[in-house]
């Protein structure tokens, strides 16, 4: 594909979808729309087709700012082992429900 | 159909069905083969909006027909002139453009059509339009959003829009052209009078032609006859692949 072909493309946008009331967005997939609205409304006709949501987010996706995979080791391998910052040391005081 | 004598509910009833069912037949086609993915998914979830329609005013139809023909009978197993349906909705897709335009003159009159429907005498018939102004609602903001987009996009989408809107333009008129059916129908208050909705037909796509930078086409005469039986010769090559499986295998179930 020519560098003209993918500048004629619809942009991508990532749609986060909320399942119902309570709940956080949660990423569904992405697709291609030509602008905010649009991609609103591709959302609604792609992703909320069997009663999926209640609200839906449009970001593009130029827009994420992610992290590298190459950055993986620095980033997470110092938590693994840190086991005291899980909160599994603490005896559960008795009737305490829903805890 | 021989009857002279119409009953009219049977018939208010078939000219909304019919709409739908021939609308939702020519959005099919477009299934796998629209310019986008999102585009396809979103004209097929209109196709299957109307289709739903569809059923509920020709399952009424039938019943008060009273000679036992269901939604299925009444789809599958009519002739063309038996159709009632509007002439604009059996013009072919063409492109996109022509298929968008179609469609948006279409919802932005279904949508008055049924806003008024949901105030039927008849109950029956306003909860079916009060379910059907629901989807309708997204239908013509969808079809309003197109075209704005491709008519005041770049010049060449603009003047394919301005030359479908000028070659579909004469199929409105007969919407809001009174007949017998029609004036029974308004005076029992099962639905609208036709052309108590021009004025606000009028108003809807003034404002999107305004955005869209399309010129209204001005008024020269009109195709006629769709809701009475009399229809193109589309009807018939649409009904023929519509009808194929029931006509070459009579009664056969899914």
């Amino acid at each position: 594909m020519s560098d003209n072909a993918v500048r004629r493309e619809w942009p991508l946008w990532e749609i986060f979808i909320r399942s119902q009331h309570g709940l956080a967005h949660k990423h569904v997939g992405s697709l291609h729309a030509a602008d905010g609205a649009s991609a609103i409304s591709h959302a609604r006709d792609v992703y909320t087709r069997r009663n999926e949501g209640v609200s839906i987010w449009a970001v593009r996706a130029a827009d994420i700012v992610a992290s590298s995979p190459g950055d993986k080791e620095a980033l997470f391998d110092p938590a693994q082992s840190k086991v005291y910052r899980h909160p599994t040391f603490f005896p559960t005081p008795d009737g305490v429900k829903n805890l | 159909m021989s009857d002279s004598v119409l009953d009219p509910k049977f018939e208010t009833l078939l000219r909304l069905g019919d709409n739908c069912l021939v609308l939702s037949q020519q959005l099919g086609l477009w299934c796998g083969h629209g310019p986008a993915l999102e585009e396809d998914m979103a004209l097929t979830n209109v196709a299957l909006d109307l289709l739903g329609q569809a059923r509920l005013w020709l399952s009424y139809a039938g019943e008060v027909e009273g000679q036992g023909r269901d939604e299925d009978a009444l789809a599958y197993r009519r002739d063309g002139f038996e159709f009632r349906n509007l002439l604009l909705l059996e013009q072919p897709n063409g492109h996109y453009g022509d298929t968008v335009v179609r469609q948006f003159l279409f919802d932005s009159w279904h949508q008055h059509l049924l806003a008024a429907l949901t105030r039927s005498t008849d109950p029956r018939i306003a909860a079916i339009a009060d379910k059907a102004a629901r989807e309708v609602r997204y239908h013509v903001e969808r079809s309003s959003y197109l075209m704005v987009a491709l008519g005041d996009g770049t010049a060449q989408s603009h003047d394919r829009m301005q030359a479908s809107l000028e070659t579909l333009w004469p199929y409105t008129g007969e919407w809001f052209e009174p007949d017998a059916v029609d004036a029974q129908s308004a005076k029992a208050g099962w639905a609208p009078a036709a052309g108590s909705l021009r004025d606000a037909w009028h108003a809807s796509v003034d404002a999107v032609l305004a955005r869209a930078t399309l010129a209204k086409p001005a008024y020269a005469g009109h195709q006629r006859g769709g809701r009475q039986g009399l229809h193109s010769e589309h009807l018939g090559h649409l009904l023929t692949d519509l009808q194929f499986l029931q006509r070459a295998y009579p009664q056969a179930q899914w």
